[in-house]
């Protein structure tokens, strides 16, 4: 038998509800005030509570709440709800052919083990500027659903990342899926990241898309960082390769011409100058791959 | 609408279990001091070492990193749960467990578990009859710490078991014939 005496255990009391719906969600949310979180994949937010960084007094547990583990990829873009684990959207044809960057940098968000449990939307709504799809979504111009008492409501990424793990959402509030729009015609991806161990936090990570024009040339390049500043961070660097045929473009100018726009700060595993480098390294070396990517896209279409 | 404590039922290593556990309770603290199965090892309890790792519904997962309570209705299988019983009362271990006893795959042990649990995951859902490709090896390893062994000597279990799988299915296909 499980039970008997309960043993020392890391997570300060709390109590605990799962919900059936939405609506109930946001009822036991609101009755609990301040003091309760939503738990979905609990792969960042357990590990707060066994270091007690957080101690919420209730867990608002939604994985029994039934609809939200949708895909939907259609011509406009990937809808990923909240229940959608990241080695679900990592496994699926469907949401890399429409949004190539959802594969590529699912497969580098954290270990297998952990993909299993932690979700897309988990790792959004927890806004840590070190995650993979909060700068995806940044990249892609995306956005979530929340659901609060007052209703539903679409919030663009721009407005919903305020800081290292904050988000404009307060108070009562589920958020109930991503939307990721299409990549454009014309257009290649890449991502790239460095981090200590495979899988680990990134020390430094770019995502990147080159649209050519119907001569082949750079009609725009953008790349968003991780592990760089406070929020994701979208740079325009159309202005160092924009016009240039694809095959001879000054992808390392690209490299460069981002080096100055990024601010990092440094920390035990990397210094601001050394995050500078590899943000003009991955920069030049992720735009030459999405510039191939476009143009083998524009040959095959 | 919301507990402190939860009556569960869920079936570990095949025996179904009904319980009562504190919510704050992770599925390593319901594995470890309610269950007494103390195969899974606890290190970081933070996901990083991957020495807890045990199946949910089949998918390794990280037994630091989620609740008991929420095991409600599931599956698990923990290290004590990889070998499988023979007909004559013996038990059979899981070909990455001989692998791992042939190819001196673990020091002090304190890593193994979790290995065992991932890898054996890992080689179960491949195509047996497919060569494993050093990226797979790293894949299936590269989410657990090893202090010890400098993972040399894991990685050629990995192959020997993968192997050994490859073997048995064609001796089975050679059987079905
Ligand atoms: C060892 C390790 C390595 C990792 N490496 C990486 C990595 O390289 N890259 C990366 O991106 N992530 C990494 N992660 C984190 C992982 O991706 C998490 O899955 C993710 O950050 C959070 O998703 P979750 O579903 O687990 O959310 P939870 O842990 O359940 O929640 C996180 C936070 O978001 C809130 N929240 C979650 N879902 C909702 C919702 N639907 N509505 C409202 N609020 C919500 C919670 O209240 C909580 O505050 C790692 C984790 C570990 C343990
Ligand atoms: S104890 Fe769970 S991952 Fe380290
Ligand atoms: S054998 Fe000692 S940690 Fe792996």
């Amino acid at each position: 038998m499980l039970g008997g005496d309960p043993h020392p255990v890391k997570p300060a009391p709390f109590s605990y509800a799962d919900p059936g719906s939405v609506e109930e969600a946001l009822d036991v949310l609101t009755a609990e005030g301040e003091g309760a979180k939503v738990l979905a994949g609990g792969q960042s937010l357990i590990p707060l509570l066994s270091m007690r960084l957080a101690a919420p007094t209730t867990l608002v547990d939604i994985n029994r709440v039934p609809g939200l583990d949708g895909i939907t990829a259609g011509p406009d873009g990937v809808r990923v709800g909240a229940l959608v684990r990241h080695a679900r959207l990592l496994a699926s044809a469907e949401a890399a052919g429409v949004q190539p960057l959802l594969r590529r940098a699912t497969a580098n968000v954290a270990h297998p083990a952990i993909r299993n449990r932690g979700t897309t939307v988990g790792s959004i709504a927890h806004a840590d500027p070190s995650g993979e799809m909060t700068a995806v979504l940044a990249l892609t111009g995306g956005s979530v659903t929340v659901a609060t008492p007052g209703g539903r409501e679409t919030v663009g990424w721009g407005d919903f990342f305020l800081g290292p793990l904050e988000t404009s959402v307060h108070g009562p509030a589920v958020v109930l899926d991503a939307f990721f729009p299409a990549l454009p015609e014309r257009s290649g991806t890449a991502f790239a990241e460095i981090a200590r161990r495979k899988g680990d936090y990134a020390v430094c990570g770019a995502g990147v898309v080159v649209t050519l024009d119907a001569d082949r040339r750079v009609e725009s390049a953008r790349a968003a960082y991780l592990s760089v500043g406070l929020v994701p961070e979208v740079h325009d660097l159309t202005d160092a390769v924009g016009g240039q045929p694809v095959d001879t473009a000054d992808w390392a100018g690209a490299g460069e011409l981002a080096r100055g726009l990024v601010d990092p700060d440094g920390d035990l595993h990397a210094s601001a100058d050394y995050r500078r480098l590899l943000v003009a390294t991955l920069t030049a070396r992720t735009l030459a791959d999405a510039g191939a990517e476009a143009l083998a896209r524009m040959e095959a279409a | 609408m919301t507990d402190t404590e939860r009556a569960i039922s869920v079936v570990v290593n095949g025996v179904p279990r009904e319980a009562t556990v504190p919510v704050r309770w992770l599925l390593s603290d319901a594995l470890r001091h309610g269950l007494g199965l103390t195969g899974t090892h606890v290190g970081c309890e933070h996901g990083v070492c991957g020495s807890c790792t045990v199946l949910v519904d089949g998918q390794p997962t990280r037994s630091c990193l989620v609740l008991a309570v929420q095991m409600d209705g599931h599956e698990i299988t923990t290290v004590e749960g990889l070998s499988r019983s023979d007909n004559r009362g013996g038990q059979v271990l899981h070909p990455i467990q001989e692998a791992f006893r042939e190819c001196h795959a673990l020091q002090c042990g304190f890593c193994t578990p979790g290995f065992l649990t991932t890898i054996a995951a890992g080689l179960d859902a491949r195509d047996p009859s497919v060569e494993i490709t050093d990226e797979e090896v790293d894949e299936l390893v590269g989410g657990n710490l090893c202090r010890c062994t400098g993972y040399a000597n894991i990685k050629k279990a990995c192959r020997h078991a993968a192997a050994r799988m490859r073997d048995a299915a064609a001796t089975d296909v050679e059987a079905a014939r």
